[in-house]
């Protein structure tokens, strides 16, 4: 959670998550914004539309659209020609997406994209959880999760910042989770238009669609050179680590506000057991973990803030005297029985002398709940993993017995 | 911290009373989270939304289990909802209803009060939209926010006479309510 919140009190409003994300894309000042309606992202939407229409975005277009694959390449162009570009998605718009963003990331253009996450369809179900940015993770995009509606918003600036960082020049989302955080009303500082201005310079690059120095974008890349691009686009990754870093220690010194970051931690230090999660989560363990701290039980925290680039080296860092580790994921790969953070933990940790037990739990599929008492649940799981061992390394929490 | 469940049926303006009963408490210099049960509900349709008050920031995002105040906007949901479901021993029901409190029996030591919200609406606004005139209850019932904000809060989202008209019912709930109190 934000530091230095108590003493920003004052500057602070009651508004809506996702009108903090709206005025937070207003004040990055983009050039061109194109997006199509799907709950629970339509409220982003619709308030920047009716920015533009009230003309309180200068230089910006809103192109209207007939689908998110029509967006989402409109955008291609657009970033293509050194616009500043914005879109917002969620769900089975993310998913139609799927081929254009590989196109993004290839061209090696920077974009902010909201990703507001919902469960895919079957069966519909228009709640919250992550399979959607989950499923996205190998298209080459820098995934960033908020914790609250201020690192929802804020991380607009951060993304932009990072994306557009000349040793990088890839595209992020910025993911945050569906009515959780876009529907709720809490207090924030809205993103400082003065600051931004300060803290985000103009896009500027080189390489852009100019008919006075034309250039081609996307040409076709046969054997002999197609692998080396690849290669650029993971030593891109690889620097944007520190880039996310640097992002976020900038915006503290300027905007007083931090929130980790490639991680962040919360009472790790000399915790027998590390809940691992991202997104709007965290802020449910964060009051778990004080709890079961008054009571005596060594619990700590590590929150994943970039998801892609997945910071590995941190992790490691940071779970490093932990007797288990539990991976919290609202998605599931199906088939493996495993969410995507208990994967990247036990794969970062194999080949090293970090040999503590990792567990896993599914929840919060489709908009389920997690009340604290789940939670607590399942740190008893993870005392016995412990005591005996690891029983299950994988599991559904919370399953209704009488529906299977 | 405080939690707060209101009932109401799609259109009552359920999830703007959370939304504007958050900004009141900011107002009032504490911390608030408001957020509606997210569902797919038309209409007339049963509706819940929620609003969380502290001390310090909130960090929960659980729904609300056990909650200090719900507040009924539609007396007739309490045949098809349970809305004293969770609610603390020492909490309170807040009922929009011309009967007294006594006509209204839960499974719970809860404090039940009763306002005519629906009167004091078409009274003063001229149309049956309680949402606002149960807040000025809720402010009399509860102490937790105070009148003026909540009058504030509304004449801030329902610029002109609207909101005026609004203020003056929240008035009006509110001095009833605290009068039932004392």
């Amino acid at each position: 959670m934000a530091i230095l919140r108590e003493a920003d009190k004052d500057k602070m409003t009651v508004v809506e998550g996702s009108y903090a994300v709206a005025h937070a894309v207003k004040v990055c000042r983009p050039h061109v914004i194109s997006a199509y309606p799907i709950t629970p992202q339509t409220h982003i939407v619709e308030e920047l539309s009716q920015f533009i229409a009230d003309g309180e975005i200068p230089n910006c277009a809103y192109m209207n659209v007939e689908s998110e694959f029509s967006a989402l390449s409109a955008l291609v162009g657009s970033a293509a020609t050194g616009a500043r570009c914005y879109s917002a998605t969620t769900s089975q718009g993310l998913a139609l997406m799927h081929e254009v963003l590989f196109n993004f990331s290839g061209l090696r253009l920077p974009m902010v994209m909201t990703i507001v996450n919902r469960a895919l369809s079957a069966p519909i179900n228009i709640w919250n959880d992550q399979q959607d940015s989950i499923s996205q993770r190998d298209t080459g995009w820098i995934q960033l999760y908020a914790e609250d509606i201020q690192e929802a918003s804020d991380m607009i600036a951060q993304a932009y910042k990072i994306s557009e960082d000349k040793d990088v020049l890839l595209p992020a989302m910025v993911c945050m989770d569906g009515f959780i955080l876009s529907h709720v009303y809490e207090p924030l500082v809205l993103l400082e238009e003065d600051l931004t201005n300060e803290y985000l310079k103009p896009y500027e690059t080189n390489y852009k669609l100019d008919p006075k120095n034309p250039l081609s974008f996307g040409a076709f890349a046969d054997p002999s050179s197609y692998t080396e691009f690849r290669y650029l686009q993971q030593q891109a990754m690889d620097k944007a680590i520190n880039k996310v870093e640097e992002a976020a220690d900038e915006f503290k010194e300027l905007y007083g506000r931090y929130y980790g970051g490639v991680i962040d931690t919360y009472m790790t230090e000399d915790a027998d057991i590390i809940l691992c999660a991202m997104g709007s989560i965290i802020g449910t363990l964060r009051d778990v973990v004080d709890n079961l701290r008054s009571n005596g039980k060594k619990v700590g925290l590590l929150k994943v803030r970039a998801f892609r680039p997945f910071p590995a080296e941190a992790i490691k860092q940071a779970v490093s005297n932990t007797s288990v580790i539990v991976a919290l994921d609202k998605n599931i790969s199906i088939g493996l029985n495993e969410g995507a953070l208990l994967t990247e933990l036990k794969s970062i940790l194999y080949n090293t002398n970090l040999n503590m037990p990792v567990i896993g739990f599914s929840i919060g599929h489709g908009g389920r709940d997690i009340p604290e008492k789940t939670i607590e649940d399942i740190v008893q799981k993870a005392e016995n993993v412990i005591k005996s061992g690891i029983s299950h390394e994988s599991e559904f929490v919370d399953l209704r017995e009488d529906l299977i | 911290m405080k939690e707060i469940r209101i009932h109401g049926r799609g259109g009552q303006g359920s999830v703007t009373a959370a939304e504007l009963l958050a900004v009141a408490a900011f107002a009032d210099g504490k911390f608030s989270q408001a957020f509606p049960a997210f569902g797919v509900e038309r209409r007339g349709a049963p509706v819940q939304s929620f609003t969380r008050l502290n001390d310090k920031p909130i960090r929960l995002r659980s729904q609300v289990y056990q909650p200090d105040y719900v507040i009924v906007q539609d007396p007739t949901l309490i045949e098809v909802v349970d809305v004293a479901y969770g609610i603390k021993d020492t909490g309170t029901i807040i009922i929009n209803s011309e009967f007294n409190p006594e006509n209204f029996k839960f499974d719970s030591n809860a404090k039940v009060m009763t306002v005519d919200a629906t009167k004091i609406a078409l009274d003063i606004i001229g149309r049956p939209i309680v949402n606002t005139v149960l807040m000025g209850a809720f402010s009399a019932a509860t102490k937790q926010i105070k009148p003026e904000s909540i009058a504030n809060a509304v004449k801030n989202r329902f610029p002109g006479k609207i909101g005026e008209k609004n203020a003056e019912a929240i008035e009006k709930a509110y001095s009833i309510t605290m009068e039932a109190t004392v």
